[in-house]
């Protein structure tokens, strides 16, 4: 393959630049005993303690990852068991439907989203606040969970199971001990996709979220439209370094069970 | 396999007609209900009024810029990493930025474009007076473009990928010359990836609220904020879903735009 040129490699740094340039300005500033994010006086780390001094910051900073845990998981366990329904329709026709349904909510606006879970609490009488949240998040991200699972049952071959039927096998057994190993790969990759899009969700928890529920996109939100404020950039230099070592861990645990699986095929 | 399998559906099913099928209909239901609960079709043809519909012309023009140049800058990208010695490597690093918060990211834009910020001091080291860079099109247009390049970028790395580098080679052989190479060939050949990454920029960009209301400080009206103002602000609720309505048919009419030939199954 031919080497790339210099111009080529000028572009690729000039995106990389533009692309975290935000980030380490954010991160920065977060370290400037100055109040604002222009002069940088000199070096405290009195925001980063203002983040951990303020309790409704915490609470908030750990509604939003219960949110997201509880709200991964359930739409985890929903959109698995949705996934080994579909594949398991004879029906294409239904199957195709269930699977353009399916799709609705990935490419639906948040906007819309927002608005139309918004009607649907009011009117079945569910409070604003931690309900309507989670349960919201779950509703967004099970048709992620079905979308990473999907593959993986459809590349998995369906002798296995006739083979563990005519060991025996029960039901249950198929699923435990012969679907549910043979898919995990999958089934880990929606979860974490569900986490992620919980943790980035703003839109939707906007419209579902009461007065004194706040996730901290929304608290970030309202932060920002007062203003300039360094705890804003610490929180931010906190988020980065979570998102970083979370990269990282994710790329070890990817590198070792692909080594364990090709070690297993030995 | 068997029919036996029916009972994991069930949950799912009910998850499908609880909040995919009930809030479509419950918005459409609203969107033909004036302030009291009546019936009335009066939201409709306040839409067809100039104001909304210039709301939604300008909602479109932002949306087809901000997709133009995610576009632009995003292919030759995706083009470049596809050629790096570690690509899955540079990849992840274009994916980082796009997993820290989306608000933390317009935020930092505020400090950015702000009057004493840095492109505005320098500005001033090339001897110009600062400009007002904050609340105006050209913000709101470069921050959204930020937002939306790494989800433009992945589909079309990946249909770059996929593709077989022989048939470019082959095309040089045959004596096109690189520009042509990239319209006959790689182009076409990445369409998918392209149509991906439209879909993913368009119908969000006619959506935004957020940004529109921090980076834009409401010079820029889209439909999302139309709506977000209809439903949290004004309580209209009858004329938040009518737009609502709308802004599902404009994207149903993007993904027909952007369907994908091969494959069927998925719209």
């Amino acid at each position: 393959m031919k080497k790339l040129s210099a111009m080529s490699k000028v572009y690729l740094l000039f995106v990389f630049a533009i692309l975290y340039a935000p980030i380490f300005y954010l991160i920065f500033y977060s370290f400037n005993s100055g109040g604002n994010m222009n002069n940088f006086e000199s070096f405290t780390l009195e925001h980063y303690a203002a983040v951990f001094e303020d309790s409704r910051l915490i609470i908030i900073l750990l509604n939003t990852v219960l949110v997201a845990l509880l709200s991964g998981l359930i739409a985890t366990i929903i959109g698995t068991l949705g996934a080994i329904g579909i594949v398991s329709l004879k029906d294409k026709k239904m199957r195709n439907t269930l699977l353009s349904l399916n799709n609705v909510l990935i490419v639906s606006p948040d906007v819309v989203i927002g608005a139309s879970f918004l009607i649907l609490f009011t009117m079945i009488g569910v409070k604003l606040g931690f309900a309507s949240v989670l349960v919201s998040h779950v509703a967004f991200s099970v048709p992620i969970v079905v979308l990473m699972v999907l593959p993986k049952l459809f590349e998995m071959n369906t002798s296995l199971i006739d083979a563990a039927r005519d060991l025996g096998a029960t039901k249950r057994d198929v699923l435990t001990r012969v679907i549910l190993p043979y898919i995990s790969p999958g089934i880990f990759a929606g979860f974490f996709m569900a986490l992620t899009y919980s943790l980035d969700d703003f839109a939707v928890t906007f419209f579902v979220t009461g007065n004194g529920f706040s996730t901290l996109s929304v608290e970030i939100y309202s932060m920002a439209r007062a203003g300039i404020s360094l705890t804003i950039n610490a929180i931010s230099g906190l988020v980065f370094a979570v998102t970083v070592l979370i990269v990282i861990g994710y790329y070890f645990i990817n590198k070792r069970s692909k080594s364990v699986a090709t070690g297993g095929q030995r | 396999m068997n029919k036996a399998a029916k009972g994991p559906l069930i949950p799912y099913v009910f998850w499908i007609i609880l909040f995919v099928i009930a809030p479509i209909a419950l918005i459409v239901y609203y969107s033909v209900l004036d302030l009291n609960g009546n019936f009335t079709l009066a939201n409709y043809a306040k839409f067809f009024t100039p104001v909304y519909l210039k709301m939604t012309l300008s909602s479109f023009w932002y949306a087809f810029l901000i997709t133009l140049f995610t576009l632009l800058f995003a292919y030759p990208t995706a083009y470049l990493l596809t050629k790096t010695k570690h690509k899955q490597l540079w990849l992840m690093l274009i994916i980082i930025p796009s997993w820290i918060n989306l608000l933390l990211k317009t935020y930092a834009f505020i400090g950015i474009f702000g009057l004493y910020g840095p492109i505005n001091a320098l500005i001033e080291v090339f001897g110009f007076d600062p400009k007002q860079i904050l609340f105006t099109d050209f913000s709101f247009v470069f921050v959204s473009v930020y937002i939306f390049i790494p989800f433009m970028i992945i589909p079309i790395f990946n249909s770059l990928d996929k593709m077989n580098p022989s048939l470019i080679y082959a095309s040089r052989d045959l004596g096109a010359n690189a520009w042509t190479t990239f319209r006959r060939v790689i182009f076409p050949l990445t369409i998918d990836g392209v149509k991906s990454g439209i879909q993913v920029t368009f119908i969000p960009a006619l959506s935004l609220f957020m940004i529109t209301r921090l980076i834009a400080g409401n010079q820029v009206i889209t439909l999302g904020t139309a709506i977000e103002q209809q439903f949290l602000v004004s309580q209209n609720w009858g004329m938040g879903s009518t737009i609502a309505v709308f802004l599902i048919l404009f994207m149903v009419l993007t993904m027909l735009f952007t369907r994908q030939k091969s494959k069927g199954g998925r719209v």
